[in-house]
Order: structure tokens, then C-alpha cells, then sequence
């Protein structure tokens, strides 16, 4: 069952969040950021192909014109395999171990896989991040040695920022699937 | 808790039969290696079972049943099935039956001596078994320990398919009386290319180590021992190359087989950045040598020498003038610019003397290229460090003129102010001068302080000059560098078959239904490029630098001489 809601993220804008119950001890909650405007597009080539026109007038050189087609395609496909993510997914999966997915505007996919027992636990953490404090999700990391220490914490949903809202429904479905861990006997 | 059954995407279409493989009981979980079929007898399963035991240290065993029925399930079939698990006791008992050609099969499990029947959930994860088996997990580089191994669950699953290989290479065509299906049912596959190397690799290991034997014995022979020839074996650096190859070579001839992967890997990259260094030294030689161009470089070497030294008499010329508008001492220009002129005639001379034979010694030189690409670049870090000896030499001589003058002046500043440098304390000491001792001091302090800015405009002059030379020098040495470390063949493999190489593995969701289990696809997460290089660079006799940066100015200030890089084998001094 799919249910899908929309938020906003830290800098205003529209985000979905859709979360999905495949069976009882597994989800999957994926968050989506807005697509690439065909405004912001071509006001981007326009601006480069502006400044090329003019260089060109002033250096009559029309190497600076294909210069600035291939800067442009090739700046074009670096941002979408790159730097442009459509969604960051999350799977939970009890006794298995949580996948961490950022899907690219390429279709490039990167995912990674964290097993159940190297996670101590998921919490919303607040941060400094430019002039703003944002609340963001982390997932904590076990340290082999210590049993109450924390090794690493990887936070999640970096491109999107979601506001606490949006974090609070994620952290109760993450928290649920958890806690199944903590009740279930071990099997000897 | 949740049962996990990892199943082989290849048994999917396996007609019905008993389902082995080993369980984890620590992680809940199932790993199932193959589907034997009927008709068998359960004692020679049993048998085949402990012999793979055996074999393979994995603790492989009957773990439930598999029914695939064509038509409708049959009730007289289930109840057979049933009663198998008492033949084979395993707790649980785990039966998976699939009908027709529906995807969503049903999974149950019989639980004889459970303490508290409850429903467990199942969770069924198909993973490619070829792929598993050929594919080598790196851990995260910061869990690395022995700690962090027992932490993996991942790792079990890869090492139980991986140390099975025995188990797969029984195929239907064989005659025993268990028939078997996984991933290589079908027919073991080799290759015939794979197999004949095999065979050569070996007499051509065992020559390539009598040959180098014999080589490292003459390289260790007494006669290169004498001390000229060694001091310019330690100075060049492409006997240094040669060295490091030579133990490349070494490595790849020895006739132990690689016990961890991480050996087999460096192998296998050393092989590779050898054979692409002697193809490229080879594409080298041969533009090198097609039109003559080795002869035309041999021709333009000596008026390139002599323009550098015309342009070293002008830049002295300059300096015995009023360079910059700065005023000089114009006796001691006069010395130090005509004994630098002088210096660079006699050095123009022997250039002169050596010019008939150039070319010769650089045609024999060239073909030295074909032993690869990285001893030609160090060829020509030689052949610029010799022809910019003379720069090398103005270098050594301003500096230490340079640097005696300053610590002249700076025990003559101390006598000025009545004190002594203690070399007994390691300290500065007052202490009372006579008369004369003062006079005569301060008289030499004077001139020294005066003679300074003349001799530090030649020692920043030369000190510029070498460190163009050495950054030249170290710009090459980089490159040789990198054709060394880079590890080609784990890129190669990260590229065409990045299953070998896995960083991990990621889960897909499949189509679900209610009722039945949760279906998940197990894939490899190939590691990245970055990880690739990192875990798997060959190690040099790496050149960086020796010095911080505050060091390097506090040595140039000073005076002292540097030698920017160090190599891995030198002594400190």
C-alpha cells in the first residue's frame, strides 16, 4: 500500500514524501525533490550563450561559439549524472539491514546498504548549515568496541532537506520497524 | 524472528526435490545451494553431504524441500515431502512450493521441538549464484579488524557460496546417483585460452626466475661495487627504475601460487602495468626511430646545450652590471661572474669534445626505451639532469659561499654583542674579548655585511635556476609514479566485470502479494573507482618531499643545500 504527502523542505521548496508498506517488517519511504524547470534551463544557456556572443564580437574568433555549445552540453550532463538528485529513497528492511538509495536526474543510482547490526539506532538531529539551524535524519552507526559508543552517523536525505514534519513521519516509520528488533527473542 | 531464505535465482525452474545448503543459526537464516531431485537414497545423500563437508570445511546439510508442480499441487506429494523432513531432522524444516509458472510461491516452515509456535515471518531473497561465488566483498575501510568480521552477516553468506565450489562442479551429465541443480548444472564451463595458459605459464615462470637469478647475481657481482660506478648506480634514477621492475619481475616469476585475493590482485596488476609500460615504451621506440627523429634529436641536443649556456653568459653579463638597477660590489662581481664565465667555457668545451659521439650514445640509448615507457621518462630525467649540471654545480658553489657568509656573520653579530656560541652547551654564553679580538672582528663584520647583497643576488639567481631543474625533474618523476602504482588490471575488472569487485550488496522489492512472503533480489554493489585505486595501488619507492614548507625556506635562507626529494631506501642523515 502506497501513500503519498507533500511537504516542503528547509529552503521552501515542494517535496513529496511516499511511503510504502511492502510486508510488516518492511518499508520503503522515498522523498522527492522537485524536477528540473525548463525556466532555470534555458535562462542558464542564455546567460552562457550571451557571454559567448559577446567575446565573440569583441575577439571575432568563432572558436569561443562551439567553445560555449560544448561547455554548455557538457555542463548539462555533468549536472544531471552528477549533482542533480530526483529522490532519496529509504529501505527498511527488519533483521536485514536499511538501504540508503539517491537517484540521480540521469538515472544514475547510488545506493548504499547498512546491515542491522552494525545500527544502533535512527534519530533527528539539528545542525548548522549556512546561516540556518536544520533538523536532518541520521542513522547511528555501532562501534564494534564499544557497545554504548557511536562510530559513524550517516545522515540522510542530504539534497532535499525535508523540515521536521516530514523527518517526524519517517522517524515513526523507521522506529516501528526498529523496534521489532528489540522485542523479537534471539534464536539460540 | 524472521526466517531469510537465500535462494538461487537459477534453481527457479528446478523440477521438485530436497533443498541443501548450509544454516546460519546465529543470523536466522537459510542459504540454499542446490536442489537435489528424485529418486535418491536418503543414506547416499547423506554420504555425498559429509564428504562436502569435508572438502570444503562448509557445514552443508538438507535443509527442506522444493516442489514445483506443473499442474495442481497435489496433496499425496505434500505429504511425501513432509514426511522427508523426518528422514533428514533439520530444525526447521523449511518447504517452498511453487505452481505453474506463478511468481509468488509459498514458503512454510514445520517446527518439531519449537518452545513457542508462533508464525515467522519469511523473507525470500534470490541472489545470482555465479556472480556471488565469483565476487570478493570489501569490508568498509573503517570496520577493518577481526571484530568487524563476525559483525558481517554479508560476508558469511558470499564465503559459504564461494568456498562451495566443489559442489558446483558436478553437473547433470555426470553419472553419480545425486543429480543436482545450481548454476553450473547445465555443463562445467572453462576455456580453452584460460586452460593453455595455465599450462605455459608454468615453464615460462621457471625460465623468467633462472633468468633473473642470473641477472641479480651480476648486478650483486663484486665488480659494480667499486666506488665511482656505485655512486652513480645510487645518483641515477633509472637504475632505480630498473630495480623496482626487476622486483616487479621477481614477484610475478616466483612460483608460489596467491594465497588472498589482495596477492592474486597485485599480481595480476603488476603483470598488466608491465606489459602496457613495455607496449607504450614500444610505440615510443618506434617514433623514435622511424624517420630518423632520434637522429634529429641528437642534432638539435648539442645547440640547445650551447643556447643554454649563451643565455647563462648573458644572465652573468647582466649580473656584473648593474642588475635591476641594484648597486653590486664591483670587485667581488668581477670575481664571481668571471669565475662562473670560466666555469661554463670549460663546460662548453667538453660538450663540444663529447658532440661526435652523441648521436651514437643516444641511437644505443633510445633502444633502451623498449624495456618501457617509465625508464625512457627516467632516461630523460638523467639526460636533463646532466645537461643542467653546470646549473647544479653555480648552485653548490653560491650556496656555500653564501652560507659560510652568513655564519660569519652571524658569530661576528655575536661577538659584537659579547657573547660566544658554547658548542660544548649547545648555547650562547657571554664572554669577554680583548681588545684587538673586537677590533679585528668588527672590521670583518663590516665587510662581510657590505660583501652580502652581492653574493645573495648570485645564490637566488642559481637557487631559482635549480628549483626549475628540480621541479622539471619532479614533474617527470610523478608521471613514472603513477604508470607504477596504478593498479589497471582492478580498474579493467571494476569496469568490464564489476561484480568481481563489491562493496557491498543492494536489495530490489519485488512484485508482492499478500500471504505470501516478502521477495527481495539480492545484487552486487560494485566499489567505486576511488576505492578501487585506493585498495588495491601498488606500492613505490616513492619520491615526495622531504621537507615541510617552513623547513625548505628556513634551509634556503640559511644557505644549507637541499635535496627536495627523498627516496624510500635512503638513509636519513
Amino acid at each position: 500500500m502506497a501513500e503519498e504527502r507533500r511537504f516542503r523542505s528547509a529552503s521552501g521548496a515542494p517535496i513529496a514524501l511516499r511511503r510504502r508498506q511492502h510486508s510488516a517488517c518492511c518499508r520503503e519511504l522515498a522523498v522527492r525533490g522537485p524536477r528540473l524547470q525548463l525556466r532555470s534551463l534555458s535562462a542558464a544557456t542564455s546567460a552562457v550563450w550571451l557571454a559567448a556572443y559577446g567575446l565573440f564580437a569583441l575577439s571575432q574568433n568563432s572558436m569561443v561559439l562551439s567553445a560555449a555549445i560544448f561547455i554548455t552540453l557538457i555542463g548539462l550532463i555533468v549536472y544531471l549524472h552528477f549533482v542533480k538528485i530526483d529522490q532519496e529513497s529509504l529501505l527498511v528492511i527488519g533483521s536485514l539491514g536499511i538501504q540508503v538509495t539517491s537517484s540521480y536526474a540521469s538515472g544514475k543510482e547510488s545506493t548504499t546498504f547498512i546491515e542491522m547490526g552494525r545500527v544502533k539506532d535512527v534519530v533527528i538531529n539539528e545542525a548548522i548549515h549556512m546561516q540556518k539551524v536544520i533538523y536532518y535524519l541520521c542513522i547511528l552507526l555501532q562501534d564494534p568496541e564499544d557497545p554504548q559508543g557511536v562510530s559513524e552517523v550517516v545522515p540522510l536525505f542530504q539534497s532535499s532537506k525535508p523540515r521536521l514534519d516530514c523527518l517526524i513521519e519517517v522517524y515513526k516509520s523507521c522506529q516501528d520497524i526498529l523496534e521489532q528488533r528489540k522485542t523479537a527473542p534471539q534464536s539460540s | 524472528m524472521v526466517l531469510k531464505v537465500f535462494f538461487p535465482s537459477c534453481c527457479s525452474s528446478a523440477d521438485s526435490g530436497i533443498l541443501i545448503g548450509r544454516w546460519i543459526s546465529e543470523q536466522n537464516s537459510a542459504v540454499i545451494l542446490a536442489v537435489v531431485h528424485f529418486p535418491f537414497i536418503p543414506v547416499q545423500v547423506k554420504q555425498y553431504l559429509g564428504e562436502l563437508q569435508r572438502v570444503t570445511k562448509v557445514s552443508v546439510s538438507v535443509l527442506g524441500s522444493w516442489s514445483n508442480s506443473k499442474q495442481e499441487k497435489e496433496e499425496s506429494l505434500s505429504e511425501f515431502l513432509e514426511d522427508l523432513g523426518t528422514i533428514f531432522c533439520h530444525e526447521p524444516w523449511i518447504q517452498i512450493s511453487k505452481e505453474g509458472d506463478s511468481k509468488f510461491w509459498s514458503c512454510s516452515t514445520l517446527q518439531k521441538h519449537s518452545k513457542n509456535p508462533q508464525e515467522e515471518e519469511i523473507i525470500l531473497v534470490y541472489y545470482d549464484q555465479r556472480k556471488v561465488m565469483l565476487s570478493h566483498l570489501h569490508p568498509p575501510l573503517d570496520t577493518a579488524g577481526p571484530r568487524a568480521e563476525d559483525a558481517s552477516k554479508l560476508s558469511a553468506i558470499f564465503d559459504t557460496v564461494a568456498r562451495s565450489q566443489v559442489l558446483f562442479m558436478t553437473d547433470r551429465y555426470d553419472e553419480g546417483p545425486i543429480k543436482l541443480t545450481h548454476w553450473q548444472s547445465d555443463g562445467v564451463e572453462a576455456s580453452i585460452i584460460v586452460e593453455l595458459m595455465k599450462q605455459a605459464s608454468v615453464p615460462a615462470c621457471m625460465l623468467l626466475t633462472f633468468l633473473l637469478s642470473l641477472l641479480s647475481g651480476i648486478c650483486r657481482s663484486r665488480l659494480l661495487k667499486f666506488w665511482p660506478l656505485s655512486f652513480l648506480w645510487s645518483k641515477l634514477s633509472t637504475c632505480e627504475q630498473l630495480g623496482h621492475r626487476l622486483q616487479h619481475l621477481q614477484v610475478i616469476s616466483s612460483n608460489k601460487k596467491a594465497q588472498t585475493q589482495n596477492q592474486l590482485m597485485r599480481k595480476a596488476n603488476i603483470f598488466v602495468s608491465l606489459l602496457i609500460d613495455v607496449a607504450l615504451g614500444i610505440l615510443l621506440m618506434s617514433w623514435l626511430y622511424r624517420k630518423n627523429r632520434i637522429g634529429h634529436l641528437a642534432d638539435t641536443l648539442i645547440p640547445v646545450a650551447d643556447h643554454v649556456a649563451e643565455e647563462l653568459q648573458d644572465l652573468l653579463q647582466w649580473l656584473m652590471g648593474a642588475p635591476a638597477g641594484l648597486k653590486m660590489n664591483r670587485a667581488l662581481d668581477q670575481v664571481l661572474g668571471r669565475f662562473f664565465l670560466y666555469h661554463i667555457h670549460l663546460w662548453i668545451s667538453y660538450i663540444h669534445l663529447l658532440s661526435p659521439f652523441i648521436e651514437m650514445i643516444l641511437w644505443y640509448v633510445g633502444l633502451s626505451a623498449c624495456l618501457g615507457l617509465t625508464v625512457a621518462l627516467c632516461i630523460l630525467s638523467d639526460i636533463i639532469a646532466l645537461l643542467t649540471f653546470h646549473i647544479y654545480c653555480f648552485y653548490v658553489y653560491g650556496a656555500r659561499l653564501y652560507c659560510l657568509k652568513i655564519y660569519g656573520l652571524s658569530s661576528l653579530w655575536r661577538l659584537f654583542r659579547g657573547k660566544k656560541w658554547n658548542v660544548l652547551r649547545q648555547r650562547v654564553d657571554s664572554c669577554s674579548y680583548d681588545l684587538d679580538q673586537l677590533f679585528i672582528g668588527t672590521l670583518l663584520f663590516t665587510i662581510l655585511l657590505f660583501l652580502l647583497p652581492t653574493t645573495a643576488l648570485y645564490y637566488l639567481v642559481f637557487t631559482l635556476l635549480r628549483l626549475l631543474v628540480v621541479i622539471v625533474q619532479g614533474l617527470i618523476h610523478l608521471l613514472v609514479d603513477l604508470i607504477d602504482s596504478l593498479p589497471l588490471y582492478s580498474l579493467i575488472l571494476r569496469l568490464c566485470r564489476s561484480y568481481r569487485l563489491a562493496a557491498g550488496v543492494k536489495f530490489r522489492v519485488l512484485e508482492q502479494q499478500d500471504g505470501k512472503p516478502l521477495r527481495l533480489l539480492m545484487q552486487i554493489n560494485p566499489l567505486s573507482y576511488a576505492g578501487v585505486v585506493q585498495t588495491y595501488r601498488l606500492p613505490t619507492y616513492s619520491c615526495y618531499p622531504r621537507d615541510s614548507w617552513a623547513s625548505l625556506c628556513k634551509k634556503l635562507f640559511l644557505g644549507e643545500l637541499i635535496y627536495p626529494w627523498k627516496h624510500k631506501g635512503e638513509k636519513q642523515n
